[in-house]
């Protein structure tokens, strides 16, 4: 993945410091169980909630067993419709094509919709190296680049600010990219909208290319689909002569009747909604109507490494619908910018670790960013068992074993840091597979109990973990001890009876 | 790009090197669909009642209509929007903007700038078809509802409903009455964002007003051929 997040702390570190950004804990909590409440509701009026998660699962699964094929075949509907597919295998590549065909058009100005793939391979910053501007066009994207920031969500990148934050940044930055703030801004979200609108529409009108990801790609037809609120998706999609939309391979589905599961789930998983206000479906180029020429870059970029691991590939049938960064504990306090990529929340911890490997801090601490307490893999609705690839990217972090990186199958070595953890495991192992050694592990607990502090002091590395949890109350008795004692009590209690 | 081709190999590559616990070609198994066709039985008259409030939910405005007073009623909220100009597609039915006589109108719109486009006040339009389920209306491009661009830049919408033949339930029954190569617009109220502490705000980029008008006894429009193929110039009635 993308250069832009790198060198970022580990989750650990990062979340030491925003668990205690009262303001932002106060935006989240409002923000996830606004959500979180309303997607209940609007998941309810589907009795068939069950049935649809199933489907949709089988539908991402059955593409990924056969992506090949089913990129072949939406390669040649996209050329027979009359756009130009490339294939990219990593970020560079991607951002090196995308700057070639700007370059080709002799523009320097591009307008984009909000775009994950786009996040991941830092295209905004390739492009400004290359004398690009690129001009991000849904609300908070645009938040988050006035206020050089970074996403903190999948579906609501600036749910970190509040009305007044975003106020000032308008007020500061607008006039610096283009027509600025309104004089007197309140910060009443409907002005702040007009404010956008007005600031953006410029831009809309004027700019010849459009940067897009897609939500779906219909092998069959060729057809894109993009789906959005704002009408910034529309603009973009519709209004520049060159339309370049970047798409991780895995968001191809086979047929334009697959499209029924996905539009009834994603509205509902991600917004709460029925339907989303506005999507967009084309097809290549159309006389007339919509951008001349088109250009579809299929982008790699750790995906087929994913792919290749038969427990985490389920992380590819990912639809962006962001419920399972609304309903996790972990998400909620430490907010999205600890997870240190595009992508955060439980998808993130999984789907980061298996982009770019586990070699970096940050990346070997995400399979760690949660509490395996299972709210995420009940609200995907595509079913991905999140709390599965948490434990197994724990233990390849752990005890490192064979992995596919950049296509090429390798064994990777334990990740730094963790060679308390494996110590304690090989010691725990050793101490359970020998009773005698267990049970006199439990009486000297149980005999010591007066004793225990309520943390655990420990030194170096393994202090992030110490510091942030109690010790459990040892009981005076192990469980064995206890049952030995009450057999023994009953047969006398037997003896005196006789 | 030779760049490209190459990457394209080794994807492909990839692809295959990563899946080689996967049978060859893809299972002839087809896809379990056991999910409902559609959520409840419902009469026509009942569906266009659940598209109406479905629509309202997301703040479109639903306006009831017979096809001998659509032309009163359109010109009534051309007028109620404060509209003097609007822009039509190129097949918009005989005698819609029959009674809209103040309105300045331009047919198709092809031939217009993007800022001229945006002077522009309002749009008329038909649609392909409607879900009641979901509160949507389609847009196909056909001849009745013209270029994408012409529903998007003006701030204020009429599109035009025929009920109930042009509502379906769900959305697994509007799909085999669309054609996935068209260029396709799904509408579910106006343009809306939540992006400001979820505060749901109507109107950033597309219109900002959405009208709806469900009317029934309508004509079908003169439709089935593809938008390339239809002459600029509209028939006489407009």
């Amino acid at each position: 993945m993308s250069g832009t997040y790198l060198g970022l702390p580990s989750f650990p570190d990062a979340a030491h410091t925003s668990t205690h950004d009262t303001q932002l804990r106060a935006n989240l909590t409002h923000a996830t169980h606004t959500i979180r409440t309303k997607r209940a509701t609007a998941i309810n009026e589907l009795p068939d909630w069950p049935q649809l998660r199933t489907a949709g699962a089988a539908i991402k699964d059955h593409t990924l067993h056969h992506l090949d094929h089913y990129l072949l075949q939406l390669e040649t509907a996209v050329t027979n419709a009359g756009g130009t597919v490339h294939w990219a295998t990593d970020a560079d590549e991607a951002n090196r094509i995308t700057t070639h065909i700007i370059h080709t058009t002799g523009e320097t100005e591009v307008v984009k919709v909000k775009s994950m793939a786009t996040q991941e391979t830092g295209l905004n910053e390739a492009l400004h190296t290359a004398g690009i501007h690129a001009y991000e066009t849904d609300l908070a994207e645009l938040i988050v680049q006035l206020a050089h920031d970074k996403p903190s969500h999948i579906l609501v990148p600036a749910i970190h600010k509040n009305r007044t934050e975003i106020r000032d940044i308008f007020h500061n930055e607008m006039a610096h990219w283009g027509r600025p703030a309104p004089d007197h801004l309140t910060d009443n979200p409907t002005d702040l909208a007009e404010a956008a609108r007005l600031h953006l529409r410029e831009k809309f009108l004027r700019t010849k290319i459009g940067i897009s990801g897609a939500n779906f790609m219909i092998a069959e037809t060729g057809t894109l689909v993009v789906v959005e609120s704002e009408g910034n998706g529309r603009m973009c999609l519709t209004l520049p002569d060159t339309l370049i939309s970047i798409v991780g391979i895995e968001k191809i589905i086979p047929t334009f009747q697959d499209l029924e599961v996905f539009l009834q789930t994603l509205p509902r998983s991600s917004t709460a909604e029925r339907m989303n206000p506005y999507t967009t479906m084309w097809t290549g180029t159309t006389t007339h109507d919509g951008p001349k020429n088109f250009h579809l870059i299929l982008l790699d970029n750790g995906r087929t490494d994913t792919l290749a691991d038969t427990t985490g590939r389920q992380a590819l049938r990912c639809i962006r619908c962001s419920a399972c960064l609304n309903v996790c504990p972990v998400y909620e306090r430490a907010g999205g910018h600890a997870y240190g990529s595009p992508y955060p929340g439980p998808i993130g911890a999984i789907l980061t670790p298996q982009l770019r490997g586990t070699t970096t801090p940050l990346d070997a601490s995400l399979p760690y960013a949660s509490t395996l307490c299972g709210a995420c893999y009940d609200v995907c609705p595509v079913a991905i068992n999140i709390p599965e690839i948490l434990v197994h990217l724990r233990e390849r972090v752990v005890q490192g074993g064979p992995v596919t990186v950049r296509g090429t199958r390798t064994t990777i070595k334990p990740a730094k840091g963790h060679a308390a953890e494996r110590a304690a495991m090989r010691a725990g192992r050793w101490t359970l597979d020998h009773p005698t050694a267990w049970s006199a592990t439990q009486r000297m607990a149980g005999a010591t109990r007066r004793l225990h502090p309520r943390r655990l002091p420990l030194p170096g590395p393994a202090k992030a973990w110490s510091d942030a949890r109690d010790l459990p109350e040892v009981p005076a008795q192990g469980f064995r001890a206890w049952w030995q004692q009450r057999e023994k009590d009953t047969q006398r209690g037997k003896g005196e009876q006789k | 790009m030779t760049e490209d081709n190459s990457s394209r190999t080794e994807i492909l590559r990839r692809i295959r090197a990563a899946l080689t616990d996967v049978p060859d070609a893809p299972d002839e198994r087809p896809i379990l669909r056991d999910y409902a066709v559609v959520h409840a039985e419902r009469t026509p008259e009942q569906s266009t009642d659940l598209l109406a409030e479905h629509l309202s939910d997301y703040r479109a405005h639903v306006h009831r209509c017979t096809a001998a007073d659509l032309p009163r009623t359109i010109a009534e909220l051309l007028t109620a929007h404060g509209s003097r100009s609007a822009v039509v597609p190129p097949a918009l039915p005989n005698g819609w903007l029959r009674d809209a006589a103040d309105i300045e109108i331009t047919v198709g719109g092809d031939d217009l700038g993007t800022h001229e486009l945006d002077r522009i006040d309002s749009v008329v339009t038909g649609c392909a078809l409607a879900i009641a389920e979901t509160g949507t209306i389609v847009l196909d491009a056909s001849p009745d509802q013209g270029r994408r661009r012409i529903t998007l830049v003006p701030d204020h919408h009429v599109c035009v409903v025929r009920v109930p033949e042009q509502v379906v339930d769900s959305v697994p029954q509007a799909l085999p009455r669309l054609d996935p190569v068209r260029p396709l617009t799904w509408i579910s109220g106006p343009s809306a964002t939540s992006d400001i502490e979820l505060d749901r705000v109507e109107g950033v980029h597309g219109p900002r007003t959405l009208d709806v008008v469900l009317v029934s006894g309508a004509e079908p429009p003169v439709s089935g051929s593809a938008p390339d193929s239809v002459p600029d110039s509209v028939p006489g009635s407009v």
